[in-house]
């Protein structure tokens, strides 16, 4: 391999004009490197820049400024078809009036592949999205999942270095996307190409990838892997895009390298040993970020270290977890709760204006720049 | 109240108004089989077959075609048979010309955005509404101009001159079809995704094989309705062909034109069964199409 990057983006800007004459830039001084063999995703929701920056190394698009590398090469203006990435679109851009085994043979037959090769690696493309049988349907007779396999099936029969991937599965039902989720993953581990996958859906990010980029506004907001993202994200926006973050303000009262003792008004108290993002002072405004998973409610009296006053204002039972909405000195709190007991006693609810205990542990917590 | 019931007088209408759409047709078609040369009033039908043609008076009595006498009488006639050749050899010359352009034109302009694109579409429409017969002597003028101007200029004489002919009736028509091309493949590509392009380019097709084998095969039943409308458009134009042929360039509407102004015999009728025949074909070809376009394409 020429370089230890599948795909680089340095600095990239791409700037639209609107209808309205102003000019907007859907991607902002992006860089990221994206590395041989990773499930790298782009998450974010719409506007975010992550389509954009995804077309710009498919090559639909070209930089306003900056460069894109694809295996260390520069891409410039580079058109697609000479671009060694193949990319399965949102839509899944299926040539209607070509059967399956048409459909999937085009990127071939564009190779000058003689007819014999095409025939052999259609058939184990086919076998490998599990379609064989399926050669002489045109794309409309097939479902929704059997159209996104054609789809995959069409870009990797192509071999490419890289396979871009435009929120493939958002066409589907819940169930059968997490069926296809596993289902990519396994096959991009089988493969082991580099996946570059762009979702607005976080769970399906933190499931399939290694490594996440989070954008908003045109910008990587964090790049890290799943467990990274979620525990420790960098501010207060990714801690409130990924999961659902509880947020108290409070002020830096002592702080050593990593952890920060800060007074938090609604709890009145100072609360010691909490980890935090880089860069803060002393005497800063923060916000501390909390996990409804990561509070728990205790029994017993609010006496002692990291133990809490509250009292309840709703609890909401969905299935697998409860979730208890709480008020701590006019501040909102959720806690949720896993149902590892059933729920069919009502006296194991909470109810409305029950006073509970909540215990918060410092080293689950994240303290946070304000913005 | 019964919404479904049907009103007496939405079903008069419905009667009157196919009466009067199809009543002339089949008074026309009827003629057709006159026993009558006269063609004033129907006669009866031809009766009987015999070796050679038989006429009392302006009565035919029997004919070797039978009750198809006039169907015969005009296949014999070498002046509808040439005009009947120079109508489809100008349809089918317009039509090509006048949807490769249209095609294009809609592409383009579905495609790309230049300065001028509103006017362009504008000007799409004022061929449509202006008057035929404007349009007509707008033509013939430019041509004649034009000609006098080449002709004195270059000193054409003879053979060489610069006249009205085929060529200038086949211009004519492409000029008043390639708005209704564009118009017609511009809605076929209005709803038609820029992701299938994506697609190929990013399986290795450059601009050109993409378009030949994915954008082209997409919008062919568009560009087929577009090409019949025209062709239809161009068989029986009647106005802008009057003023645009010259000797040799009579189309079948030019020819029928002048027949009645000499005598109608039921040869015309004929003439005018066989060519509703054709045109009639030609549009259950553009329904079939335009039905096969409506159909999803996801």
């Amino acid at each position: 391999m020429a370089s230890e990057f599948a795909v680089e983006m340095r600095d990239v800007v791409k700037r639209f004009v609107t209808p309205e004459g102003n000019e907007i830039a859907a991607v902002d001084h992006v860089t990221m490197q994206i590395k041989n063999g990773e499930f790298f995703s782009m998450l974010g929701s719409s506007g975010c820049g992550k389509t954009t920056s995804l077309r710009m190394i498919a090559g639909f698009e070209w930089p306003s400024d900056g460069e894109v590398y694809i295996e260390g090469k520069p891409m410039g203006h580079t058109p697609p078809y000479q671009r060694k990435v193949n990319t399965v679109f949102q839509s899944y851009a299926l040539f209607q009036h070509m059967s399956v085994y048409q459909n999937i043979a085009f990127g071939l037959e564009m190779e000058g592949a003689g007819a014999d090769e095409i025939k052999k690696r259609v058939g184990r493309a086919l076998e490998m999205v599990q379609l064989t049988g399926m050669e002489r349907r045109k794309p409309r007779q097939l479902s929704g999942g059997q159209q996104q396999r054609v789809a995959v099936a069409r870009a990797l029969v192509k071999t490419p270095d890289v396979l871009l991937l435009d929120e493939p599965l958002g066409a589907l039902d819940l169930k059968l996307r997490k069926e296809m989720q596993l289902e990519l993953k396994a096959l991009q581990q089988q493969l082991g190409i580099t996946f570059i996958y762009v979702t607005h859906d976080q769970e399906e990010a933190l499931t399939m990838s290694d490594r996440i980029a989070v954008m908003s506004k045109g910008r990587v907001q964090q790049l890290a892997t799943p467990v990274e993202i979620y525990e420790r994200p960098v501010n207060k926006f990714v801690a409130d895009f990924i999961g659902e973050s509880n947020f108290l303000e409070g002020t830096i009262k002592a702080l050593s390298a990593k952890e920060a003792s800060v007074f938090i008004p609604a709890l009145n108290a100072e609360v010691k040993g909490m980890p935090m993002s880089p860069s803060l002072v002393n005497g800063e405004e923060v916000v501390v970020s909390i996990r409804p998973e990561k509070l728990r409610i205790v029994d017993g009296p609010a006496k002692g270290e990291g133990l809490f006053k509250a009292r309840v204002v709703n609890s909401v039972y969905i299935g697998s977890d409860t979730h208890v909405y709480l008020d701590v000195h006019g501040i909102r709190l959720k806690v949720m709760e896993q149902n590892r007991i059933s729920r069919l006693d009502p006296s194991s609810f909470y109810v409305k204006e029950q006073e509970i205990t909540i215990y918060l542990m410092p080293e689950n917590t994240l303290v946070l720049k304000k913005e | 109240m019964n919404p479904h019931r049907r009103s007496p007088l939405v079903l008069a209408a419905t009667v009157l108004v196919y009466f009067f759409l199809y009543a002339p047709i089949a008074i026309l078609i009827l003629y057709s089989f006159n026993a009558s040369r006269a063609n004033v009033k129907f006669e009866g039908f031809i009766p009987a077959f015999s070796d050679r043609v038989v006429m009392e008076g302006s009565m035919v009595q029997s004919s070797p075609c039978g009750p198809f006498h006039w169907y015969c009488d005009l296949s014999r006639n070498n002046d509808v048979i040439e005009a009947a050749g120079n109508t489809l050899t100008i349809a089918f010359t317009a039509t090509i010309i006048a949807t490769t352009i249209g095609t294009m034109a809609a592409i383009a302009m579905q495609r790309y955005d230049f300065k001028i694109k509103p006017f362009s579409q504008l000007s799409l429409y004022i061929p449509i509404v202006i008057p035929e017969i404007v349009m007509g002597i707008g033509i013939l003028t430019l041509f004649s101009q034009l000609f006098g101007w080449a002709n004195t200029t270059f000193g054409l004489t003879g053979d060489a001159r610069l006249s009205l002919g085929m060529a200038t009736v086949t211009i004519s028509h492409i000029a008043f079809m390639v708005p209704f091309v564009t118009l017609v493949v511009q809605a076929r590509l209005q709803g038609f995704d820029k992701s299938y392009e994506e697609a190929a380019m990013d399986l290795g097709a450059n601009e050109w094989t993409t378009f030949r084998r994915v954008t082209f095969p997409m919008i062919l039943p568009g560009v087929l309705s577009g090409a019949l409308l025209a062709f239809t458009l161009s068989l029986d134009d009647f106005v802008i062909t009057f003023f645009t042929n010259g000797p040799g360039s009579t189309t079948l509407p030019i020819y029928v034109y002048g027949l009645l102004r000499r005598i109608i015999t039921p040869q015309v009728n004929a003439l005018s069964t066989v060519w509703i025949l054709i045109v009639f074909v030609a549009v259950l070809l553009l329904q079939w199409l335009q039905s096969r376009e409506e159909k999803p394409s996801h």
